[in-house]
C-alpha cells in the first residue's frame, strides 16, 4: 500500500503537538529543538511530493479520497497539482526556518508558540491539498486561529489585540460569504446533476448560468481578495504585519497571503470561467492600482515592517495581474511570483527580525551605517532587497518579467503602468537600504551591534539558495507547473465573457433564486 | 356508571415516570433522613436520568400514539428526550459544589430540576395542545422556583419574579391562542386533527386561525427568547443561579423548540408561504438584536444570555426554511448548542467561585496562562459558539444555513452568516482577555471539583468530537424528522 503522503503531512504536525504538551515548558531549547526536528522531518517527507511528482500530468496527483459525511456529499478528498505542490513545499521549507528564527526571539510562552506553529503548518498544507470544498473551508478557517493567537499573544504589546481582531474579523467576513456561495453551488450541482456533493473536481465544468456565476464569483472573490490582499481590501495587512512577531509576519506574508491567490486559481477561475473573463478589467485595474499604490505608500513608511507590508500589496498586485492574463506566461509568472514573494518577503521579515532583536526598534530613522558594523548581514540584506526589486539573475525578475509579458499580450496599458511598479520598488527598497545600511554610523547603540550568528546565517542560506536558483534556472520550478498551467489556460480559453451589461444582468438576478 | 379506561402502555411514558419517581424519592429522603446525606441527591438524580436515557433508547424507533392519542411516540420526540436528558444530567453535574457554596445544596433543587425535565419531555412528545400546555407549566413553574433558589439574593428574587410574571403572561397568550384554534378548527386540539382541518386555505386564512397562530407564536416566542419577546432573558439569566441559567438556556429552549417545531411542521406546513414572512422577520430580529447587544455586555452571564437569544435566532432560521434539512439542522443544532453552552456555563461556575465573585468578563484576563487547560476549554466553547470549524457549532450553523439556502432564502443565510461574524467579535473578546491581557490580579486557585470538571471536560471533548464526526447524530436526526410529511425536500 502506498503511503498516504498528504494525510501524513497534514496530521504529523497535529499529532506532534501531543508530545509537545508533555515537554517541560521551562526548557525553551528542548521545546524549540523538538519543533525544529519535527518540522525538518515534515520537510523531508514533503520532498517525496517533489520527487514523486509527474511533471507531464496537469491533473491532480497523490489523490486520496475517503468518505467523511457521505450523507451530505462531504468527502475527505486530497490531491495536488503543480500549483499546490510549490506552495506546500514553500510552507514546509519555511517552518523549520521560522523555528530557527524564534531561537532567541521568543522567550515567553514558548510551548504555546510552538503549538501554534505546528497547528498552522497543518492548516496550511490542508488548505493547499483539500479538493473538497467543505474540507477546504474547514482548513481555511482553522488556520485563522493560530495566526490570530500568534499576533495577539506574541505581537507588539501596544496594538497587537487590535491587529489580531482586525485580522480575524476581516478574513472571517470574506469567508462567511464564500460559505454561502459554496452552499448555493452545492445545491445547484445537486439540482442539475442529481448528485449532492462538495467535491471540487465534480464542480468543474458544471456550466453554471452566467447570472449565477456573477454573484458566486463575487462572493468567492471577496474572500480571496481580502486574503491576497487586493486593493482596497488590504487595510488589515499593514496592521497585522507590523504587530505580529517576526515569525508571524514571515508565515503570514510567505504562505497565508498565497491562499488568496491560490483560491483564485483553484476556485474562482475554473468554477466560474465566464464570470472570470467578465471581471478581467475590474481585477486587472484593482491589481494595477495595488501595484502602484502599494509601492508609493511603501516609499513613505517610517517603519521597516510597514514598508515591507505595503510592498507585499504591490507584489501581490503583480501576481493577480499575471493570473488574470489567462495565458501561459502570465499564469506561470504569477505562480512563480507567489513563490518568489514568499521567499523574498519572508527573508525581508527575517532580516527586520534580526535587527529588531538587537535594537528593539524598527524605525528607519534609528538606523544608518549598519553595513560597516554588520557586513555579513549587509550582504544578505542586499541580495534579498535586490531579489525583491526584481534584479535580473535573482528570482523576482523572472516572475515579474513573465507576468508583464503575459499582461502585455492582453492589455498594453496595464502592463505599462505595472512596469512602473518595478521602478518604484527599486526606489523604496534601495532608499530604505541606503538609509538603514549606508552612511555614517552615528547612533552609539548601533556601533556595538553583533553581526549575524551561524544560526542566523544558517536559516538565510536556504532562502538565498532558492533566490539565486530561481533567478538563474527557473525551469526547475516552472516545469513543475507547466502541465498544470497549460491545462488551466486551455480550460479558461474555452470560456468567453458574455456580452451583457450590468443592468441587464441585475434584471435576470431574480431567476437565480 | 362505568368508566372505561382506554388501553395504554406505561412504558411509552417510561422516562417521565422515572424522573417523577426519582424526584419524589429525593423529596422523601430529604424529609425523612437526617441532615448530612446530601451527596445522595445528585447520585439519585443522575441514576434516574441514566435509567430514563436507557428507556429512551429502548423506545427509539417506535412510532404511534398512546394515552388516547395524547402522546406521540416517535423519534422526533425521542431525539429531544436525549437532548433534554443530556442537558439535565450535565446541569446536575454542575450543581452540588456550586450550591454548597451558597448553602443551598438542597433536596428540593434536584427534585425541581427533575420535575422541570419531566415537563420538558412532555412538551417534546405532546400530541395535543393541552399536553403542550401541561408540559410547559410543569416545566415553567419548577424553573420559576429554581430561578429564585438563592432567596437571600435580591437579584435571584428579581429573576424569579420577573420570569414568573412574564412567563405567566406568555402562558396566557399561548392558552388564548389554543382557544382560538379550537374554535377555528371546529372543536379539536389534537395536532394531527388540526393539521387536517386547517389544511385548506379557507380555513387557514380565517381571522380566528390567524389570531390563534399569532398568539401561539407569542407564547413560544417568549419561551425560546425570541425578539421582541426576549426582554426577560438577560435579567433572569443574570440573576438566577448559574447552574439554573445553564439549565434554562439549554433545557427550556430545547423543549420550547420541540413543541414549537412540531406545531409548525405538523399543523401548519401548508401555511408556510404566509407564515414564513413573519418568522423570517423574527429570526432576523432575534439574531441581530442578540448579537449586537451582546457586544456591549461586561457580565459574562449577561453576555451568554444575549448569545442565547442570538442562537434562538439561528434556530428560527431552521424553522423558516421549513424543509427536511431545516428540521434536521434544528435537532442537530440544539444538541450541539446544549453541549457547548453547558460547557461555557461550567467554566463560568469554575471561574466565578466563592459565591460568584468573578462574573465580569475582565476576570478572565490572564486565565490562559494561569490555568491553561481551563482556558483552552473555554476557548473551544467560544469558538464553537461563534461557529468556527471544526467544532459542533460550526457544523450546526452549516446545516442551518444549508437549509436556508436550499429553501431559497439566500438573503436570510447571508444575514445569518453576517450575524455570526458579529458574534465572533464578542466570543473572541473572551479569548483575547484570556490569552492576550495580563491578569489584573493573581487569580488564585480554582477549585476543580469533580462534577464540574467532569462536565466541562466531557462537553469540550464532545464539542470537538461531534464537530469532526457529525455523521452519527446527523443520521439520527434525519431518522427523526421523517414523521413530518408536510416538509419539502
Amino acid at each position: 500500500m502506498q503511503l498516504p503522503i498528504l494525510t501524513v503531512l497534514i496530521f504529523l504536525p497535529l499529532l506532534g503537538i501531543v508530545p509537545l504538551l508533555f515537554l517541560d515548558s521551562k526548557n525553551d531549547k528542548v521545546l524549540k529543538g523538538y519543533t525544529l526536528g519535527l518540522s525538518l522531518v515534515e520537510f523531508v517527507l514533503s520532498l517525496r511530493l517533489w520527487f514523486g511528482f509527474n511533471e507531464a500530468y496537469g491533473g491532480m496527483q497523490f489523490v486520496e479520497q475517503h468518505n467523511w459525511l457521505p450523507q451530505y456529499g462531504i468527502g475527505y478528498h486530497l490531491g495536488i497539482d503543480g500549483f499546490s505542490l510549490l506552495l506546500i513545499l514553500l510552507a514546509t521549507l519555511l517552518t523549520p526556518i521560522c523555528v530557527l528564527a524564534t531561537w532567541n526571539d521568543v522567550q515567553h510562552r514558548v510551548k504555546e508558540f510552538m503549538l501554534c506553529l505546528l497547528f498552522m503548518l497543518s492548516g496550511m498544507i490542508g488548505v493547499f491539498a483539500a479538493l473538497d470544498m467543505f474540507l477546504f473551508y474547514v482548513f481555511w478557517e482553522l488556520q485563522l486561529i493560530p495566526m490570530y493567537l500568534l499576533i495577539g499573544v506574541w505581537g507588539n504589546p501596544a496594538r497587537r489585540v487590535y491587529a489580531a481582531i482586525k485580522f480575524f474579523l476581516y478574513t472571517m467576513f470574506g469567508s462567511l460569504l464564500m460559505l454561502v456561495a459554496i452552499l448555493v453551488l452545492y445545491f445547484y450541482h445537486g439540482k442539475v446533476t442529481g448528485e449532492y456533493t462538495f467535491d471540487l473536481m465534480k464542480m468543474y465544468g458544471l456550466g453554471i448560468p452566467f447570472h449565477m456565476q456573477f454573484w458566486m464569483f463575487l462572493a468567492f472573490a471577496l474572500a480571496f481578495a481580502i486574503k491576497v490582499p487586493m486593493f482596497p481590501f488590504h487595510t488589515w495587512l499593514p496592521d497585522a504585519h507590523t504587530e505580529a512577531p517576526t515569525v508571524g509576519s514571515v508565515i503570514l506574508a510567505a504562505v497565508l497571503l498565497k491562499m488568496g491567490t491560490y483560491g483564485f486559481l483553484r476556485f474562482n477561475m475554473p468554477l466560474f470561467p465566464e464570470a472570470a473573463h467578465y471581471f478581467v478589467p475590474l481585477f486587472c485595474i484593482l491589481a494595477v492600482i495595488g501595484i502602484v499604490y502599494g509601492a508609493l505608500v511603501s516609499m513613505v513608511q517610517p517603519d521597516l515592517k510597514r514598508l515591507i507590508a505595503f510592498s507585499s500589496v504591490s507584489h501581490l498586485g503583480f501576481v493577480m495581474l499575471g493570473l488574470f492574463a489567462f495565458n501561459m506566461q502570465g499564469v506561470q509568472g504569477g505562480v512563480l511570483q507567489m513563490i518568489n514573494h514568499g521567499l523574498s518577503t519572508g527573508a525581508l521579515f527575517l532580516i527586520v527580525g534580526c535587527i529588531y532583536e538587537r535594537r528593539h526598534t524598527r524605525l528607519i530613522a534609528d538606523f544608518g551605517g549598519i553595513s560597516s558594523v554588520m557586513p555579513i548581514f549587509a550582504t544578505i540584506f542586499m541580495i534579498v532587497a535586490l531579489s525583491s526589486i526584481g534584479l535580473p539573475g535573482l528570482n523576482g525578475f523572472v516572475g515579474e518579467f513573465l507576468i508583464l509579458l503575459g499582461a502585455f499580450q492582453v492589455n498594453k496599458l496595464y502592463a505599462a503602468i505595472s512596469a512602473t511598479g518595478v521602478i518604484f520598488a527599486a526606489c523604496y527598497m534601495l532608499w530604505m537600504f541606503q538609509r538603514v545600511m549606508f552612511g555614517q554610523c552615528t547612533n552609539e547603540k548601533n556601533k556595538v551591534l553583533q553581526d549575524l550568528s551561524w544560526r542566523e546565517i544558517g536559516y538565510f542560506l536556504p532562502l538565498l539558495l532558492f533566490i539565486v536558483w530561481i533567478g538563474v534556472y527557473p525551469n526547475t520550478f516552472l516545469n513543475k507547473t507547466q502541465a498544470t498551467t497549460a491545462q488551466f489556460v486551455a480550460q479558461m480559453e474555452k470560456a468567453k465573457a458574455p456580452k451583457i451589461t450590468l443592468s441587464q444582468l441585475l434584471k435576470t438576478k431574480g431567476e437565480a433564486r | 356508571m362505568t368508566i372505561t379506561v382506554p388501553a395504554f402502555s406505561l412504558s411509552s411514558i417510561g422516562p417521565w415516570l422515572t424522573l417523577t419517581l426519582a424526584a419524589i424519592v429525593i423529596l422523601l429522603v430529604d424529609a425523612f433522613s437526617p441532615r448530612g446525606r446530601r451527596g445522595i441527591f445528585p447520585a439519585i438524580a443522575l441514576a434516574a436520568l441514566a435509567v430514563a436515557a436507557w428507556q429512551t433508547h429502548s423506545l427509539w424507533g417506535k412510532a404511534g400514539v398512546d394515552f388516547s392519542r395524547m402522546v406521540y411516540l416517535d423519534n422526533f420526540a425521542f431525539y429531544f428526550y436525549n437532548i433534554i436528558i443530556l442537558g439535565t444530567a450535565l446541569t446536575i453535574l454542575l450543581s452540588p459544589h456550586y450550591l454548597e457554596e451558597f448553602g443551598k445544596n438542597l433536596g428540593e433543587y434536584y427534585a425541581l430540576v427533575l420535575f422541570a425535565a419531566t415537563g420538558m419531555l412532555l412538551m417534546a412528545a405532546s400530541a395535543h395542545f393541552i399536553m403542550i400546555f401541561l408540559g410547559l407549566e410543569i416545566m415553567s413553574i419548577a424553573v420559576y422556583v429554581l430561578a429564585g433558589l438563592f432567596r437571600e439574593d435580591s437579584r435571584s428574587n428579581e429573576a424569579a419574579l420577573k420570569y414568573l410574571v412574564l412567563g405567566a403572561f406568555a402562558s396566557g397568550f399561548l392558552l388564548f391562542g389554543m382557544a382560538m384554534l379550537y374554535g377555528a378548527s371546529g372543536g379539536t386540539l389534537y395536532l394531527s386533527e388540526l393539521a387536517n382541518r386547517l389544511s385548506s386555505s379557507v380555513a387557514l386564512t380565517k381571522p380566528l386561525t390567524l389570531l390563534g397562530l399569532a398568539l401561539i407564536l407569542v407564547g413560544f416566542g417568549f419561551k425560546v427568547a425570541s425578539v421582541p419577546f426576549h426582554m426577560w432573558t438577560p435579567d433572569v439569566y443574570e440573576g438566577a443561579p448559574t447552574n439554573v441559567t445553564a439549565f434554562m438556556a439549554v433545557g427550556v429552549k430545547a423543549a420550547a423548540f420541540a413543541a414549537f417545531a412540531r406545531v409548525m411542521f405538523l399543523v401548519f406546513p401548508a401555511f408556510t408561504v404566509q407564515w414564513n414572512m413573519v418568522l423570517w422577520v423574527l429570526a432576523v430580529a432575534t439574531m441581530t438584536v442578540g448579537n449586537v447587544v451582546a457586544i456591549s455586555q461586561t457580565n459574562i452571564k449577561r453576555m451568554l444570555a444575549y448569545s442565547s437569544i442570538a442562537h434562538a435566532g439561528y434556530l428560527m432560521v431552521a424553522l423558516v426554511a421549513a424543509n427536511q434539512l431545516g428540521a434536521v439542522s434544528l435537532l442537530y443544532y440544539l444538541l450541539a448548542y446544549t453541549i457547548m453552552n453547558i460547557g461555557a456555563f461550567g467554566v463560568v461556575i469554575l471561574v466565578g467561585r466563592k459565591q460568584d465573585q468573578y462574573l465580569n468578563i475582565y476576570d478572565y484576563s490572564g486565565l490562559g496562562f494561569q490555568h491553561p487547560a481551563l482556558a483552552a476549554t473555554m476557548a473551544i466553547f467560544m469558538f464553537a459558539l461563534a461557529g468556527v470549524p471544526p467544532t459542533a457549532g460550526f457544523v450546526g450553523k452549516f446545516y442551518i444555513f444549508s437549509a436556508a439556502v436550499k429553501a431559497g432564502y439566500i438573503w436570510l443565510a447571508i444575514i445569518g452568516v453576517m450575524n455570526s461574524l458579529v458574534s465572533v467579535y464578542y466570543y473572541l473578546r473572551i479569548t483575547v482577555l484570556m490569552y492576550m491581557r495580563p491578569a489584573e490580579a493573581d487569580l488564585g486557585p480554582i477549585p476543580f471539583t469533580k462534577g464540574v470538571t467532569l462536565a466541562v471536560a466531557l462537553t469540550a471533548v464532545a464539542t470537538l468530537a461531534i464537530g469532526i464526526f457529525p455523521g452519527f447524530f446527523y443520521d439520527m436526526a434525519v431518522n427523526s424528522v421523517k414523521i413530518f410529511p408536510g416538509l419539502l425536500g
